[in-house]
């Protein structure tokens, strides 16, 4: 498909503005050329993110079982709520007394959540989880040195983690102790015991954890962390598992990020944009990122006494944040728990239609995603979980998480979520069973998929080695090399 | 799969071949190569780094990995190889060629394996793997 | 109340059946029952219609404002129709990631084509596919200078007070120094700027147009800071660059920015974009999403995820960045604006905003509301405010207009676009003349 510059011809544009009302003041220095911009019709250009639409995968399409993602349906009333003018069009730096209604919205959201993950206070800034787990570790580094405490410059993260957990900590300035899980997936107390001490800042977890499974230590856990003076940091990527079931605040955490695109149902948007409040107890509060909305005769921005500063503008994702405090007002305190029953019955039920013949990580009951181990296929076949995963974008599923957790070899990781109806996922039982009899019937088959798609497997080792991601630097770039080998004929 | 019977080996898949007691280049093994694949990017220390023995000195990217380079001795680093910086291909081409490093001064040294050695070290590993 | 949950009761007892449970309480009970929510303490469930009523009872206790003169990092430019409407499709707003390169490839084109236009915009080689806002985008460059001998950063006291606080935040999260260049009058002091470099300063960040909306002397940054080796990171107002000078021809080593005026709704802050772009010498440092153009096993042209080595999903504690998330769909937002702008639109945008602020400077002046500094500015400018304030933005208020940001007692920052009309500004100053 050509790119839009190649569909670009000089002089075609919409119309859009309204000549100039008041006299044109040049700046004194302009730029040389003119950006090279797309010059299209508007025909042309709406055609033309089409034919890219036809291009694109999303929860519309079908079925999403992406583990650790929550793929789940994306309600159009969240969309309705978010575009109302009085929310969209209001400007962030306006009077506190005519952005009520916005306040009024972060202050319920925020209450909603809190009564959800068991937490004192919450703030709406950081954009995305990892934003989130940025914010709570700043809040955690913020507690011990305002206690005078500067030895703990640990933070323990279980070998099982998401990458952005060890990432987030790094950037927060901590030190990462890596702790391999037990032969169970979850978390050896032995361990932690070990690693706990006097330097330890905070132990970060998510509960379900990255395979599914349900830590039932998790009080002893986090009271290993508390009596060594850690704090507790819930990744909240996993909470479409118990959702209204149980609280990460009664579990014995200290401070949470959720992801409200992936637990309360905001669109992932091609990667963004999310939105990953952060929830505490009240031991850090006073640290919460500014401003902060307080409660009084009207609703006012406040700063907290020790705040760890601003984490993003303004206040986060606003938008998004209204979309998530629609779900949780549609569903109610009957429809939550509701969510992380069929979830994890969904997943349960898969699992339940696949284990005769996929090898499960860990055969036990699972919670919201279970993880299947194709080594012994690939040892038997030749055939990897990449070449069973672009296998099913021929049968037009999105493939699970592959290769993840990294503590299991050939990885694929399923989680189908509470909105998906039971032929939905009969279906994807059929189709990979039908993959694994092809794995070992014609192995050869799986290597080549995908077939029907818009294009066939990719060249990543050349678009990593020679880096082409600017459309005119590539082609200039390309235009000297063919002149220098020219030069040299 | 080649093993030079001029070289030394780690354990963790770097070659050495000294020049002198005190002066040697490293690079890493054709089963490194062979282990990481299509390898995308290098980043390689600064001439005038002092290295530790045993510790990292250099990455290696793949497309999908990043590995860590040990310094099989202590030294200082009195040359790199910069045209590894544009072409890291080349240790696919070639891992016995494409060295990263010359360390001058060299003060310590980790264990080391004749090419034997190495070559019964890597079926062991192999054997693992299976 | 509402539900997204297909399951009729049947079905449920089925599929509870094949896990051989009885109730879906069941398939809770490995977990310690002393922790099981009795009943959440939230509302009932509504309907969507009630919901709807809610929500908009709620949003009609806001303001919105006909007619917007302020500006201080979000901006109330016009949205093409087209942009909506592209941007709303729902394969492009439900879409994950593009990790399965064979069927994203309409999002992964359109990354392309954004990284594309918005190195065209600030003159650049390199882009990344986005990140939080502005404000991140700063903090997240100052972090790609950073190395082990330079891991201090200058910045100026004349950029957004929001960039600042999140850049000093980030910070001391990271252990990087953060010193203030002093500015004078609304300036970043130059002097100030030379006597601080020195081998340990990885990078100085500078705003164009600054805070206060004026013209930084780019060029005697560039010069100073270069001959230092350090790094030169510019903010820039995207607008701005359809004329201005860009950070590519500034010399800039990185140029950064909010990219919410490029069709973005003001949104009470958001979601908006920050974008990211570097000469090509820096291109591995950026931190987050990056796609790239290959072929596929038939040749075919083809995009893709790239220099994923960089990223904490690979790298984790010795990621630079932790970012996984960004703001694709604002990118994407961007991308049909520029492209539907094109080179012509967006120099008008630019040219007309500049052009009212000139216009609006100059009656505003005319009744005592004179500017508080001296020299270019852009869309932006600072003027006194004689009888306070407050009283003169209430004036304004009352008749649905939003003044510009008061910046204390006196001063307000003002802002126009291409939206605001002559007669809108003439009847702002006539306004004030009562008000005096």
């Amino acid at each position: 498909m050509e790119l839009i510059f190649e569909k670009s011809r000089e002089g075609r544009a919409l119309s859009i503005l309204p000549a100039c009302d008041v006299e044109i003041v040049m700046p004194k220095e302009c730029r040389a050329e003119a950006p090279k911009l797309p010059q299209l019709s508007e025909n042309d250009l709406s055609r033309h993110y089409t034919q890219l639409m036809k291009r694109t995968f999303g929860v519309n399409d079908g079925f999403y079982p992406l583990g650790s993602c929550t793929m789940k349906y994306n309600p159009k009333i969240n969309e309705l709520t978010a575009a109302l003018p009085g929310f969209a069009g209001v400007h962030p730096l306006q009077e506190e007394d005519t952005v009520q209604g916005c306040l009024t919205a972060m202050k319920t959201a925020e209450k909603y959540l809190c009564e959800i993950t068991g937490m004192d206070a919450m703030t709406m800034q950081p954009a995305a989880g990892a934003h989130g787990e940025l914010t709570g570790l700043l809040l955690i580094k913020a507690y011990h040195e305002d206690r005078g405490d500067a030895r703990r410059t640990k933070i323990i993260v279980p070998d099982s983690a998401h990458g952005t957990n060890p990432a987030s900590a790094a950037m927060a300035g901590f030190e990462v102790v890596n702790i391999p899980s037990g032969e169970d997936g979850c978390v050896d107390l032995q361990k932690l015991r070990e690693v706990c001490g006097q330097d330890t800042a905070g132990l970060m977890l998510t509960n379900p954890n990255t395979v599914g499974l349900f830590d039932k230590n998790i009080l002893e856990i986090t009271r290993i962390v508390h009596e060594a003076g850690g704090l507790c940091y819930y990744d909240g990527a996993n909470l479409n598992a118990v959702v209204g079931i149980v609280r990460p605040g009664d579990m014995g955490f200290d401070v949470i990020h959720l992801n409200l695109h992936k637990t309360f149902s905001t669109p992932h948007g091609g990667g963004g944009p999310g939105s990953g409040p952060v929830g505490c107890k009240q031991l850090l509060v006073d640290f919460l990122p500014a401003p902060y909305v307080a409660e009084g005769e009207t609703l006012r921005f406040e700063q907290p006494e020790k705040s760890i500063g601003k984490v993003k503008e303004f206040y986060g994702n606003f938008l998004v944040m209204v979309k998530a405090l629609t779900y949780v007002m549609m569903l109610g305190r009957e429809g939550i728990p509701e969510v992380a029953k069929h979830a994890v019955l969904n997943a349960n039920y898969m699992m339940e239609g696949l284990k005769d013949i996929y090898k499960m990580a860990y055969d036990e009951r699972c919670m919201h995603e279970f993880v299947m181990d194709l080594s012994p296929l690939k040892h038997k076949t030749g055939v990897s979980a990449m070449d069973v995963a672009k296998g099913l974008l021929d049968l037009g599923i999105h493939p699970p998480t592959m290769y993840f957790p990294l503590i299991v070899h050939e990885a694929l990781m399923v989680e189908p979520t509470e909105t998906e109806s039971k032929e939905t996922l009969d279906a994807a039982v059929a189709a990979f069973r039908k993959l694994y009899d092809m794995a070992c019937e014609e192995p050869g088959t799986l290597h080549e998929a995908p077939v029907s798609a818009a294009v066939r497997r990719l060249d990543e080792l050349s678009a990593a080695r020679n880096p082409r991601i600017n459309y005119y630097a590539a082609q200039a770039s390309s235009s000297k090399a063919k002149a220098k080998k020219e030069e040299a004929r | 799969m080649e093993f030079p019977k001029e070289l030394k080996y780690t354990k963790s898949h770097e070659w050495v071949k000294f020049s002198d007691d005190t002066t040697a280049q490293v690079g890493i093994t054709d089963y490194a190569q062979q282990e990481l694949g299509g390898i995308v990017f290098v980043n390689l220390p600064e001439e005038g780094d002092e290295l530790t023995a045993g510790t990292s000195f250099a990455e290696v990217e793949s497309v999908k990995a990043v590995s860590d380079i040990y310094a099989p001795v202590s030294g200082t680093v009195s040359q790199i190889n910069e045209e590894l910086l544009d072409s890291p291909e080349m240790i696919n081409e070639g891992a016995y060629e494409a060295w990263f490093v010359t360390v001058s001064d060299i003060s310590d040294r980790e264990e080391m394996l004749s090419a034997e050695e190495y070559a019964a070290f890597v079926e062991e590993e192999k054997a693992k793997e299976e | 109340m509402g539900s997204y949950i297909p399951a009729v009761e049947q079905e449920t007892k089925q599929m509870l059946a094949a896990v051989g449970c009885e109730t879906t309480q069941q398939l809770f009970s490995h977990i310690p029952q002393e922790m099981i929510i009795k009943e959440l303490k939230l509302p009932s469930g509504m309907s969507e219609m009630e919901v709807l009523r809610r929500l908009t009872e709620m949003m009609e206790k806001n303001k919105v404002f006909r007619s917007i003169f302020r500006g201080a990092g979000a901006y109330d430019h016009y949205i093409p129709a087209i942009v909506t409407s592209v941007t709303s499709k729902e394969e492009f707003v439900t879409a994950y990631t593009p990790y399965q390169a064979e069927i994203s490839q309409g999002v992964l084109q359109n990354i392309f084509e954004y990284q594309t236009m918005i190195c065209q915009l600030t003159g650049m080689e390199a882009s990344n596919a986005s990140v939080y806002d502005g404000a991140t985008a700063a903090a997240e460059a100052l972090a790609m200078c950073a190395d082990r001998r330079r891991k201090k950063a200058l910045v100026s006291a004349a950029i957004k007070p929001d960039v600042m606080r999140v850049i000093e935040t980030y910070c001391h999260g990271s252990g990087m120094e953060v010193a203030v260049i002093a500015e004078a009058e609304g300036r970043t002091d130059m002097e100030a700027l030379a006597s601080m470099l020195d081998d340990g300063v990885a990078c100085v960040y500078l705003e164009q147009p600054n805070f206060y909306g004026l013209l930084e002397d780019c060029q005697k940054a560039e010069q100073l800071v270069h001959q230092t080796k350090a790094k030169l990171i510019l903010g820039v107002n995207p607008i701005s660059l359809g004329i201005l000078k860009t950070p590519g021809e500034c010399g800039a080593d990185i140029a950064v920015g909010e990219g919410q005026p490029l069709g973005m709704p003001l949104s009470f802050g958001g979601p908006y974009m920050g974008f990211m772009t570097c000469k090509s010498d820096m291109m591995r440092k950026l931190p987050g999403r990056i796609v790239g153009e290959t072929a596929d096993a038939e040749g075919k042209r083809a995009y893709v995820l790239t220099l994923q080595a960089r990223e904490q999903h690979i790298r984790r504690e010795k990621a630079s960045s932790n970012v996984c998330s960004n703001q694709a769909l604002c990118a994407m937002t961007a991308a049909v604006y520029m492209a539907a702008m094109g080179p012509e639109g967006i120099r008008q945008a630019a040219l007309q905003s500049a052009s009212k602020a000139a216009y609006l400077a100059k009656e505003l002046s005319k009744i005592g509301y004179t500017r508080v500094h001296q020299g270019e500015f852009f869309n932006e400018f600072v003027t006194a405010a004689p009888s306070g304030a407050k009283k003169a933005l209430d004036a304004l208020a009352d008749k649905g207009i939003l003044g510009g940001l008061p910046l204390d007692d006196n001063k307000i920052l003002w802002c126009t676009t291409e939206k605001n009309t002559k007669a809108d500004m003439d009847r702002v100053v006539a306004i004030l003349k009562e008000v005096g």
